[in-house]
Parts: structure tokens; C-alpha cells; sequence
């Protein structure tokens, strides 16, 4: 009997914020000088005493140092938004699985969910981020304020049309988008990896909230394949509340 | 070798899984089932739904777990209609119910009741009470619990969680039995707190939690072995099983079930199969051929 088991241990750390990047407007990037065995698509819990603890996707990552992008649109992200450099948060994790990283990938985001990017959608030019990073973007606004107005699921089926030597795309982004996205994925027959998001206590797997049919969204995900998503009646349409109330997901997002 | 029987109830094993991990959803139920599960406790549920405390509900370090979710639920009400019913699953299922106050418990015994569960464990160890002392604490008050509970529940069997964080443990299993419970499981989480000393603040938004895991062990086999000794119902021993070997003392100290929740944090979610291959090594080793054998004997002079 192996009792070292029992030593694993995930408490929060607290970490100064040694940067604070504004990447578009009321996203802000928090950079801290620590080195974090992540790998793409996993995410972090974090803590503001006093505050809440809410998982975030770790956008950026190098040997010395990592950070994560938040967008205010709620009473924790709006307290993050007030942190300067100094400021201290508490940090757990890495959590979850990883995006497969093969190549000849297409990567498809929306909102603040992109870390690596070939299309890339946001409300309008305003929400924009991360421009100076990536190059060979395909930008979409849904305003027309910057790239091609429309979705980038419209992108997406002109882009699978055109270029047959697509083998697999990789998405995060709204689930609404990334139901159509999966969609359009099966049409073309190819591959898709999708980073989901529910609501969760733990991320280790225990406090049953983030289920979505039979899968942990903490443990088994948060990335999950095509026959995975073809398999879960949630995907795209109900999410569960924090009191585990199953709504739809319109209903889901409307309250967080 | 493993098989059980608990209140009448079948179980190919002992352990299960405890109230509160999981247990949220149907699929999680099943998910626990293939996993080797003996019976499963769903997350407590009341008349009302609860979002419950803010994060952090939980964290762990040097086998410890905290953790103070503030009993979350989506409620009796919405939950039937979730579940439609519980005798239909791939095992047995423990429905766990609590109230506010004591007509509550029978107003949501009676809906539990009414899904056909295997069990209906009653969680009385819930901060939000009629009287100035919490249900768990006072022998009188559990009594009156466990009788409406048991007056709303008909033929299913009544199981009283007890807390222990009280003075004498003893005295509070022997009111749930007087009062008419079918079994009594022992035990929820004890009080805990952690301060982070950088943020200097408790960690748990809650402030003071449950503390589960390893470092729970020794008191609870301490009350099950106290409660054995007064009464003649079963027990379902839980707190800190994490090994085989956690599971054999407990039964030593006299459970008939195994509890196991925080474990599946250590050791995933198929714990309760390693659990049971481990008891099961045990047992040939030492020349057993079932868990009646060793129900108890450490209380043998």
C-alpha cells in the first residue's frame, strides 16, 4: 500500500503580482514571477481573501514565470481588475487535462478564451486582445469594428472548405459558439478538441458540481474530443447551477 | 466474501460512498457504481435550494482536508424531478436529507420517501436551527428528528449521522436508537480552521470548516467504537478510510458499512475498488472468509 498518496496537497499559495497587463477593454493579464508545470488548457484556482476563488485559464507560460487573463463581468472579476503589481493572490493548481497539441491544427476562439490562435472572434474591436501576439490571425468582430464582421463560425466552415490539410481544430470560447463550431467540425470530419467551462468548488474533482453527463469537467476535462462531445447531451445546452440545479445554458450564464 | 447486509439491504461490499463527495447527479451515481462502490450517499438535500458559501469551500494539505461548501443543493423538489427514483440504479442509493426546522426534516423525508431510496440518512449536524443548541448535540433533539423522520420515511430504514463534536457521543446514538433509527453513521467532519498567514485570513470563506481525510481517522473510529458499545443497531463507519487497512480497523471497532468520501481525492475515483482488493488480501492472508469475523472484536478482552 502506497500511504505517500495521502501527502498530495492543494492549498492556496500567495503570490505577488509582479505584472498587471491590460489587454483590451476590462481585460487585464496578472503576471506572476513563478514557474508552474502547466501545460496548454490547464487552468488554475485563484483566491482574492475575502473575495471568492474562481478557476482561471493560465494564458501565458515560460520556465520563470506564468500568468492568466481575466475580463470583468462579475463581483470577483471586477475586484481583480482593481489589483496593482504588489498586490498578492492565492494560487493553486495546475488543474485539468491538455489540448493534444498535434499539427496542422486550426484554433478557434471567442471572448478571452484564446491562448494560441489562427480565428479569432470578440464583440467588437475594443474587446479585442492579445493582437500584438499572435500573428496570421483571422480576426472577426461582431460589429465589423475590426477583421470581418460576423462569427467565427462562419470563418471556420470557408476556412475547413478551403483548406483540406486541416486535421484538427482546437477551441475555447463561448460554449453557444463552441456547439456550433463542433457542428461544423462533424460536416468537414474533422477532429475537434473543445475546452468546456462549468462551475466549480474544487478542481480536483470532488465536489460534483462541473458534472456534464457522466464527466468531471475538473478531472476529465476541461478539454474534451470529438466522440466525447458527440456523447454529451449537455454540450451546447444545459449547465449546472452551484446548487446543482440543472438549467439551460443561457440560464447558466446569465447568473455567473 | 466482501458481501454485506445493512439494514436488510444487499451490498456486494461495504463501502460507501459518503454524502456530500460527488453525489449531485445521476450519472455521478452510476460513474461511482462501475467503480466498485457498495452503495452510494447522495449530497444532502433540504426543503429549499442552496447555492451555499462562497470559494474557497475546500483545500487540503499534510492529510488534512477542510472543507465548508455550506450544504449547496438544488433541493427535495427539484431533485425528484432530477432523479424520478432512486431503486432504479445500479446500486443502492442512500438518500441523504436535512432540514432547518424539525417539520422540515419530515416534510423532506417524506419526498425522499417517496423515491424509493435503499436508506434515508438523516445529516442533523446543520448549522441552521429551531432551538439555541445544533440537533446533533443534544440527545432530545435527535430523538425528535429521528422520530418524524421515521414517521414521513414508512418501511425505508432510517440512518442518523452523528457529529462529533460533542460531549458525549454515547448519549446521542443511544436517543437516535431509542427513537426509533435503523442504523446510525458515524461521522461528519469535526470543526476545523486553517489561517493562511500571508493573507492573514482563515482560507475558507466560511471561516471554520469540516476537517476530513487521514487526520480524521482516529477520532472517528473512536466514536464507532463508543457507539458499538451502546448500541445494537448497525453503523456505518466513516471518516478518513482510505486504505484496506482503514476499512479493517473500522470494522474492528464495529461498522457494518464502510463510509468513503474525502478518499477519492487521494486515490480517484476507483478508491472503493482498491479499498476492497486490499481487504480482500488481507483477509485470505489471515485466513478469513468474511467481515462478521472481525465486526467488533476489538472490543474482545
Amino acid at each position: 500500500m502506497q500511504q505517500t498518496e495521502t501527502c498530495r496537497t492543494d492549498i492556496p499559495q500567495m503570490l505577488e503580482i509582479a505584472d498587471v497587463v491590460q489587454e483590451g477593454k476590462g481585460q487585464k493579464s496578472f503576471f506572476f514571477r513563478h514557474s508552474i508545470a502547466s501545460k496548454p488548457g490547464q487552468f488554475i484556482m485563484a483566491w482574492l481573501p475575502s473575495v471568492d476563488e474562481k478557476p482561471m485559464a493560465i494564458s501565458y507560460h515560460n520556465k520563470k514565470e506564468f500568468a492568466f487573463t481575466s475580463q470583468s463581468i462579475g463581483i470577483f472579476t471586477n475586484a481583480l481588475d482593481k489589483l496593482k503589481k504588489g498586490n498578492k493572490l492565492g494560487i493553486r493548481g495546475p488543474y485539468g487535462n491538455s489540448f493534444s497539441t498535434k499539427p496542422n491544427a486550426c484554433v478557434v476562439a471567442g471572448g478571452v478564451g484564446l491562448s494560441s490562435v489562427s480565428i479569432y472572434g470578440a464583440r467588437s474591436m475594443e474587446h479585442l486582445i492579445y493582437r500584438k501576439r499572435f500573428k496570421n490571425m483571422m480576426i472577426t468582430t461582431d460589429d465589423g469594428s475590426f477583421g470581418r464582421k460576423g462569427f467565427t463560425t462562419d470563418a471556420l466552415d470557408e476556412v475547413l472548405s478551403r483548406n483540406k490539410k486541416i486535421k484538427i481544430v482546437y477551441t475555447c470560447g463561448p460554449e453557444i459558439m463552441m456547439k456550433k463550431i463542433f457542428e461544423i467540425c462533424q460536416k468537414h470530419k474533422v477532429e475537434l478538441e473543445a475546452s468546456l467551462e462549468r462551475y466549480m468548488a474544487c478542481g480536483f474533482g470532488i465536489c460534483g458540481k462541473c458534472m456534464i453527463n457522466d464527466k468531471i469537467c475538473c478531472i476529465d476535462g476541461p478539454i474534451f474530443n470529438s466522440k466525447q462531445l458527440n456523447q454529451m447531451s449537455d454540450f451546447g445546452n444545459f449547465a449546472r447551477l452551484k446548487s446543482g440545479r440543472k438549467v439551460t445554458i443561457k440560464e447558466y450564464h446569465s447568473t455567473h | 466474501m466482501l458481501q454485506t447486509k445493512l439494514c436488510k439491504i444487499k451490498l456486494k461490499n461495504p463501502t460507501i460512498l459518503a454524502s456530500g463527495i460527488l453525489g449531485v447527479t445521476k450519472e455521478s451515481v452510476d460513474r461511482i457504481g462501475k467503480r466498485g462502490a457498495g452503495a452510494v450517499t447522495l449530497k444532502s438535500l433540504c426543503h429549499e435550494e442552496r447555492a451555499g458559501n462562497s470559494n474557497p469551500t475546500m483545500f487540503s494539505y499534510d492529510g488534512i482536508f477542510l472543507n465548508a461548501v455550506g450544504l449547496p443543493g438544488q433541493g427535495i423538489d427539484s431533485a425528484m424531478k432530477d432523479f424520478a427514483r432512486l431503486d432504479n440504479l445500479s446500486l443502492p442509493v442512500i438518500g441523504s436529507i436535512y432540514g432547518y426546522r424539525i417539520g422540515q426534516f419530515g416534510e423532506v423525508a417524506k419526498k425522499m420517501a417517496s423515491l424509493k431510496p435503499a436508506v434515508i440518512e438523516v445529516d442533523i449536524s446543520c448549522p441552521h436551527m429551531d432551538y439555541g443548541k445544533p440537533y446533533y448535540a443534544d440527545p432530545e433533539l435527535t430523538a425528535k428528528v429521528t422520530k418524524i423522520v421515521k414517521l414521513n420515511s414508512g418501511k425505508i430504514p432510517v440512518s442518523i449521522k452523528l457529529s462529533p463534536n460533542v460531549y458525549d457521543i454515547k448519549e446521542i446514538a443511544h436517543a437516535a436508537e431509542k427513537a426509533g433509527a435503523d442504523a446510525i453513521t458515524a461521522i461528519n467532519t469535526t470543526s476545523g480552521m486553517v489561517i493562511d498567514i500571508d493573507a492573514g485570513k482563515p482560507i475558507l470563506d466560511n471561516k471554520i470548516g469540516g476537517v476530513s481525510g487521514p487526520a480524521l481517522k482516529p477520532i472517528a473510529v473512536r466514536c464507532v467504537y463508543e457507539i458499538y458499545e451502546t448500541v445494537k443497531i448497525p453503523i456505518i463507519g466513516t471518516g478518513g478510510i482510505t486504505y484496506g487497512k482503514d476499512a479493517i480497523e473500522m470494522t474492528m471497532a464495529g461498522a457494518t458499512g464502510i463510509g468513503i468520501g474525502t478518499a477519492i481525492y487521494y486515490r480517484g475515483n476507483d478508491v472503493f475498488r482498491k479499498v476492497c482488493g486490499e481487504i480482500m488480501q488481507w483477509m485470505k492472508k489471515n485466513k478469513m472468509k468474511n467481515l462478521d469475523e472481525i465486526r467488533g472484536i476489538a472490543h474482545k478482552r
